[in-house]
């Protein structure tokens, strides 16, 4: 049956023009599927009635059972915090929540200190963007273009890192937070105890290292003869033309800091220094369900917004490192 | 012009003017790097090796420590959960690969698949990923509530009996895989979706001539053409799930009866429940080594197969 396989294209579509004529419409006869990609799936054999009926099938079904597996949660979460106690004890559960109040919201703000946790961890993302461009740009600008001595053992060093496990060293590293080395500073409860483990990342250096590598030469060396010095030639020539990964960088920071749980969990115990998901953890037996769910759904708009804004560099980020290896 | 008549003006006084340069260059480049080496040194080189150290020493941060040997092993091993924890850890890790490794290779073979609503498809998986661990988390102990959750009540519209979800041995672990799995997914599931847009369309064409079938194109050409990044992603996978820590904590507290304490929870729970830190380090730094021997394939791999 599905010798038609190797069937040329033209020949491929005759037999799908009778189910064609059927239904009438002016713009049949209809445009083949795009098959500027070749996939497992052969373009001919999609190209047939049957194959049609079977993509229009397995197409529904993906975005039918994606939409309930990803979307209706979310949307449970949403419509859940505008439901009263007694209508999510309701059985069977009311699919629209019986009238649209914005109070669990509200009461979720007030109770929770909603403004504070997400101030708090506004702060501590910011801050440790701006340290972390500051500290991995310039050492990866060093160890690719100022080559200095040892260089790469420093860099080796920096990618070993990636090797431990974070879980692990989470003790020792809370160990140095509460009583650094030499200076003796308790930096529990300060934002300095999230910006500076925050700009140890190896994956960023090791990002930016890649993509400053393939600046050409030549263009700092012309800088460098009208007098720049490193730092000059790093803010004026190098920075502008790296863009694109100073915003994946950026963007990976901010969003793992927003999302990093245990690390603030041990470093921010405090109560008015907590990040949102500890804030929200920690006071998550105490509330009503309603609540809670409004407080939950209130600390993801931060991230879904950014993820909306930056789609494309955050898919990016996900396959930079990955790809290459 | 310049550039040509610069390297000449050098090349008479070369010696003293290279060393020069070569110190300035030394001096500056450190100097760049001084910020990283800082934060490296403190938050990332000495934790390390203090991991170690913490080991094999008891500290109770008064007196000065002590070197106890292989005390704090002992202390470990001879824990009744320690067993638990391990064998719930590899059981997670396990449970986890088979959902959360095969369902967004087969996921994304599909979408590479579908010509129309790709762009909501990619939004749509990749979303949860985006929320928060804990609100993912939190969010997921509301659907398993036994009473009033959602998955209960979806069971009870097909008229089928309400699990106890998080409350029994024989489920709890699996709702965690569950959870793990549904806020994952998204990013295997792109990584695999790029990576199958690089297999060349030649070759379905070529298996295609030779008469292979649909599953046989699948199994002959897109395995073998995404199998480094299919064994990358084993790695990395196994490493992160080995340090399942967050879902015992906010779902069960490691219960019920042990049925989901973790290595790490047990870890944490040593540090800061039972007072013991050195136990703690003694416990992570076998994990750590365990977990240092796929991280250690990894590397091997990505450095052999990199561009």
């Amino acid at each position: 049956m599905s010798d038609t396989t190797v069937m040329p294209d033209r020949s491929a579509e005759t037999p799908a023009s009778p189910a064609r004529h059927e239904r009438r419409g002016q713009w049949r006869p209809r445009k083949p599927m795009n098959t500027q990609f070749r996939t497992a799936v052969s373009p001919h054999q999609l190209n047939t009635a049957r194959g049609r009926i079977i993509y229009w099938i397995v197409l529904v079904i993906v975005v039918v059972s994606f939409t309930a597996a990803f979307v209706f949660p979310l949307y449970w979460m949403i419509t859940g915090a505008m439901k009263s106690t007694e209508e999510l004890n309701a059985i069977p559960p009311t699919f629209l929540p019986s009238h649209f109040s914005l109070d669990g919201y509200l009461e979720a703000w007030d109770l929770l200190g909603l403004g504070t946790l997400l101030g708090n961890t506004a702060l501590y993302a910011g801050g440790a963007w701006l340290l972390t461009l500051a500290v991995d740009v310039s050492a990866a600008y060093a160890l690719s273009k100022l080559r200095p001595a040892l260089g790469k053992v420093v860099l080796a060093l920096m990618l070993s890192t990636l090797m431990i496990p974070p879980m692990v060293i989470m003790l020792p590293a809370y160990l140095t937070v509460q009583d650094v080395p030499f200076f003796h500073w308790n930096l529990l409860n300060t934002p300095w105890a999230i910006w500076l483990p925050a700009a140890a990342n190896g994956f960023n250096v090791f990002l930016l290292k890649r993509f400053f590598d393939s600046i050409p030469r030549e263009l700092l060396e012309a800088a460098e003869i009208d007098g720049a010095s490193p730092g000059r030639i790093l803010w004026s020539v190098v920075i502008p033309i790296s863009r694109p990964i100073l915003g994946v960088v950026s963007i990976l920071t901010v969003v793992n800091v927003w999302r990093d749980f245990v690390w603030p969990l041990l470093v921010l115990p405090d109560s008015d220094k907590m990040s949102v998901s500890i804030g929200i953890a920690s006071l998550s037996s105490q509330m009503p369900q309603n609540v809670l769910v409004a407080s939950l759904v209130i600390a993801s708009i931060p991230t879904i917004v950014v993820f909306f804004l930056f789609q494309r560099h955050i898919m990016a980020g996900l396959t930079a490192g990955s790809l290459k290896g | 012009m310049t550039t040509a008549s610069i390297p000449a003006a050098g090349g008479g006084r070369r010696q003293p003017t290279r060393l020069r340069r070569a110190v300035r260059r030394n001096v500056t480049a450190y100097g760049f790097l001084c910020g990283a080496l800082i934060c490296f040194g403190f938050f990332s080189w000495y934790p390390m090796v203090r991991e170690v150290i913490l080991s094999f020493q008891k500290t109770n941060f008064v007196d000065p420590p002590r070197w106890v040997g292989l005390e704090n092993f002992r202390t470990v091993v001879n824990d009744p959960t320690f067993g638990p924890a391990w064998v719930n850890t590899a059981l997670f890790t396990v449970l986890a690969l088979v959902c959360g490794y095969g369902i967004p290779f087969v996921a994304a073979i599909v979408l590479n698949e579908l010509r129309h609503a790709r762009a909501y498809l990619r939004f749509v998986v990749y979303l949860p990923v985006m929320l928060p661990p804990a609100v993912s988390v939190l969010l997921f102990q509301w659907f398993y509530n036994p009473d009033y959750g959602l998955f209960n009540q979806v069971l009870d519209l097909f008229h089928l009996p309400g699990l106890q979800w998080l409350n029994s041995t024989s489920t709890a672990l699996i709702s965690l895989v569950i959870v793990s799995t549904w806020m994952n997914m998204g990013s295997g599931t792109l990584i695999y979706l790029a990576a199958l847009q690089t297999i060349p369309s030649e070759l379905y064409e070529a298996a295609e001539l030779d008469g292979a079938g649909l599953f046989k194109r699948i199994r002959h050409v897109t395995i073998p053409q995404t199998k480094l990044i299919l064994l990358v992603m084993l790695l990395l996978q196994i490493v992160a799930t080995m340090q399942v820590f967050i879902e015992p904590y906010l779902l069960t507290g490691g219960g019920p009866e042990n049925a989901t304490v973790s290595v790490v929870y047990l870890m944490y729970q040593y540090a800061f429940n039972f007072g013991n830190l050195n136990a703690g380090n003694a416990l992570g730094l076998m994990l750590m080594l365990l977990l240092m021997v796929f991280s250690a394939i990894y590397l091997r791999v990505s450095r052999d197969n990199t561009v």
